[in-house]
């Protein structure tokens, strides 16, 4: 996927005037939020579980190795396979060589961000082998050429109309904007995918150590049929998906439901426990799981290690007035909102992503909302630093603000400073108390009125009162 | 009042130094007015160091830590020894918190870092919280709406301390906003780095102000108001903005935010 997060702000600028996402997006704001209290209402335990997630994750992070390894081992005892790859490179020639040895043309896909992050579709294709997405959204997309805009929600930025125009080009059938119409016409040519896949790929909300099993939650089912019916079912994940027990799935799967779409839990939670075994009635003869690190590992033990805990739930997207406004494609790759505006810089790095985390007003909703209460406006700042210590930051800025503290750190000087601008701020009003338009400030008042001081500072004021005492 | 009496309450008096707050200090000096009188009506001695400037936001929000340390530890000393801080913002109290972060733990100014943020606490949360002062009495009167600003609301749990207050003045209707806890915008340096999204974000706020039908709408930070009072003027819509202490402390005879002086002789 090509990486146009450097364009962040024009393709901001873009979306903001774009009616259509504009309408998409107000779903986002007006669904989301709604259900994940609502949800959150009913589970009165709601928050304790949370600081119980936290905890799992943090032990899992500090023993990654070792839980990794035990998954690993009952991997193989269930007569599976375990592929580590530590780039994005090492995973997709990993993928490619297991269906080319089931001779594979076509290959249906479950949702899967970490297929996205390591770019598969387009790396398959490129070697003849047709990646299917079964997931509705993603299936929309994929007709369309698009990227995921959201990590649940995947076509969120369309609209119904969107979508009837898209299958009405692609499917060569009479144009409708009925939902269940749509959704017939997008399962009817599934089902023959379904059938005719040689691999199947999934992702994996959770690996378990204790069981080498993995898990995906869907609510369409599509999951299933795509890592059911094939001879081979290839988990595409990640090392951090890695939980120790059953029992610290479901704690996380209660989590991740209510977080995510309000649901008490999704449809279809389908776990993987190797292959067929003598006397299934169906399954995959070939089971293997390929662990993406793609950096992962780098961030054990550096600043952001916290980010590690991500369940990918989207409660921070969901919550957050930036993604809110530009929309998922803005952040211009794989991750968006809060979230990805931590873990695009250590992917691709900070300086291609630094204008993502930069993009935030810090206003802290998305660590209030996160269920392993990531501290994400933290690891935004940490950023920032990494782009500062790097002499990233954009030259204005780096002048105005080193200007600026000169004398932060001189308070006699401040003091007259203040008392300066003070006065010709006031100037600038005139008799009005607010001024339309100040030269070299034109980011605030292009938009808005800048407020007139009421008077003299604080400090000359207090300063003549204690004079005359009082 | 007789002189023990007047022994007694010096006596007893706890000391607050109060944070002025730069926006506070350069944009309306009335909000720290407002504070001092509170303070003291509360039956607090109030004091203004000499050495603070601002507390250092724009710095830490810029990832520039060493200049942030350098403006904590000219923080921390200016206020060494004030039994309490106490700032009429919540996002500033905010950057006092968050001091013990800019230094490691065996350095000595940890420490101090963390007396200070033990002892810095916000207009309104001081005084409910701390002191547990509600005798507020105000001329004011008029129908208001509140906006939660993010830092105090989330960093510092200010929501139910303004309300409280206000609660007390006989005049004073309240409607809550829609999306009162969502974030205006201002964000410090964002909205001047994004000011497209800062702007969106600012319009949605002044759409949901309007819908209120209040005509004054009263936050706790500056800032916030700065941006949002800027807005609803460049909009026209006409609606007083105001910080919640200048009611609390009836000072509201300086016209509001951004409002001339033609403003107000069209309204009378
Ligand atoms: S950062 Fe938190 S809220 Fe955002 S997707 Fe990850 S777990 Fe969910």
């Amino acid at each position: 996927m090509q990486i146009r997060t450097p364009e962040f702000k024009e393709s901001a600028r873009i979306a903001l005037h774009d009616v259509g996402l504009q309408k998409a997006l107000g779903n986002v704001k007006n669904g989301f939020p709604g259900k994940r209290a609502a949800a959150m209402a009913r589970l009165p335990e709601f928050d304790a579980l949370r600081d119980q997630a936290r905890d799992v994750k943090n032990h899992v992070i500090a023993h990654l190795d070792l839980y990794l390894e035990q998954f690993e081992a009952k991997v193989l005892e269930n007569g599976g396979h375990v592929h580590w790859c530590r780039t994005s490179e090492d995973a997709r020639q990993t993928i490619l060589k297991i269906c080319r040895e089931q001779n594979a043309r076509t290959v249906t896909k479950g949702k899967s961000m970490v297929t996205e992050e390591i770019n598969l579709n387009e790396f398959l294709e490129q070697n003849g082998i047709q990646p299917i997405e079964t997931d509705l959204g993603e299936y929309i997309i994929q007709l369309r050429g698009e990227h995921p805009s959201h990590i649940i929600a995947p076509a969120i930025h369309l609209n119904l109309e969107d979508v009837a125009d898209t299958f009405h080009a692609h499917h060569h059938t009479p144009r409708s904007v009925d939902p269940k119409v749509l959704m017939q016409e997008a399962r009817e040519r599934l089902r023959e995918k379904f059938a005719a896949a040689d691999v199947g790929i999934t992702g994996a909300n959770f690996l378990v150590a204790e069981t080498g099993s993995s898990i995906i939650v869907t609510n369409e089912g599509n999951g299933d049929l795509t890592q059911i019916l094939p001879n081979t079912h290839i988990v595409v994940t990640s090392i951090e998906k890695v939980v120790p027990t059953l029992e610290d799935m479901t704690l996380f799967l209660r989590l991740l439901a209510r977080s995510a779409t309000g649901q008490e839990c999704s449809v279809y939670n389908t776990l993987s426990t190797g292959g067929r075994r003598p006397g299934d009635q169906d399954g995959p003869e070939n089971f293997h799981v390929v662990l993406v690190d793609n950096g992962r590992s780098d961030m054990v033990g550096n600043d952001f290690q916290d980010m590690l805990r991500c369940i990918r739930c989207a409660a921070c997207m969901n919550h957050c007035p930036v993604y809110g406004a530009v929309g998922g494609h803005s952040y211009g790759w794989v991750y968006p909102g809060p979230m990805g505006s931590v873990l695009t810089p250590q992917m691709i790095g900070i300086e291609q992503g630094a204008l993502l985390p930069n993009a935030s007003t810090f206003c802290g909703k998305c660590e209030s909302v996160c269920p392993v209460h990531i501290p994400l406006p933290k690891l935004m700042r940490h950023w920032r630093e990494k782009e500062f210590e790097k002499h990233l930051t954009p030259r204005t800025a780096r002048w105005g603000l080193g200007g600026w503290a000169f004398m932060a750190r001189r308070p006699a000087l401040y003091r007259k400073f203040s008392a300066l601008s003070n006065a010709a701020l006031r100037l600038m009003a005139g008799k009005k108390g607010y001024i339309r338009k100040i030269p070299m400030v034109g980011a605030w008042t292009d938009w808005r009125d800048m407020p007139a001081p009421s008077g003299k500072t604080f400090m000359q004021q207090w300063q003549e009162k204690q004079r005359s005492g009082h | 009042m007789n002189e023990t009496i007047i022994n007694q309450t010096t006596a007893k008096a706890p000391v607050v130094g109060l944070f002025v707050t730069c926006l506070a200090d350069l944009y309306r000096p009335e909000i720290a007015f407002a504070t001092v009188k509170l303070l003291e009506l509360a039956g607090c001695k109030v004091e203004v160091p000499e050495q603070q400037t601002c507390c250092g936001q724009p710095a830490f929000n810029s990832g520039d830590r060493q200049t942030t340390a350098d403006i904590a530890r000219q923080t921390i000393e200016a206020f060494d020894g004030f039994e309490y801080i106490v700032a009429p913002s919540g996002s500033c109290i905010g950057m006092l918190h968050h001091y013990p972060e800019l230094f490691e733990r065996n350095d000595p100014w940890f420490e101090r870092a963390m007396s200070l943020k033990s002892r810095a606490f916000e207009i309104t949360q001081f005084l409910v919280d701390v002191i547990d002062f509600t005798a507020i009495e105000s001329r004011f009167s008029g129908h208001v709406t509140y906006h939660d600003s993010c830092a105090g609301l989330r960093e510092l749990g200010v929501k139910q301390q303004p309300r409280t207050l206000l609660q007390q003045l006989p005049g004073v209707k309240l409607t809550e906003l829609v999306d009162s806890e969502v974030c205006c915008g201002f964000g410090g340096t964002f909205c001047v780095k994004y000011p497209d999204i800062s702007n969106r974000m600012v319009s949605d706020k002044s759409t949901n102000i309007a819908n209120t039908g209040a005509d004054t709408l009263l936050g706790g930070d500056l800032g916030c108001l700065l941006n949002m009072a800027g807005k609803l003027k460049r909009e026209g819509i006409r609606v007083d903005v105001r910080h919640v202490v200048e009611l609390l402390a009836d000072m509201t005879s300086q016209p509001p935010l951004a409002s001339s002086s033609y403003d107000l002789a069209t309204k009378v």
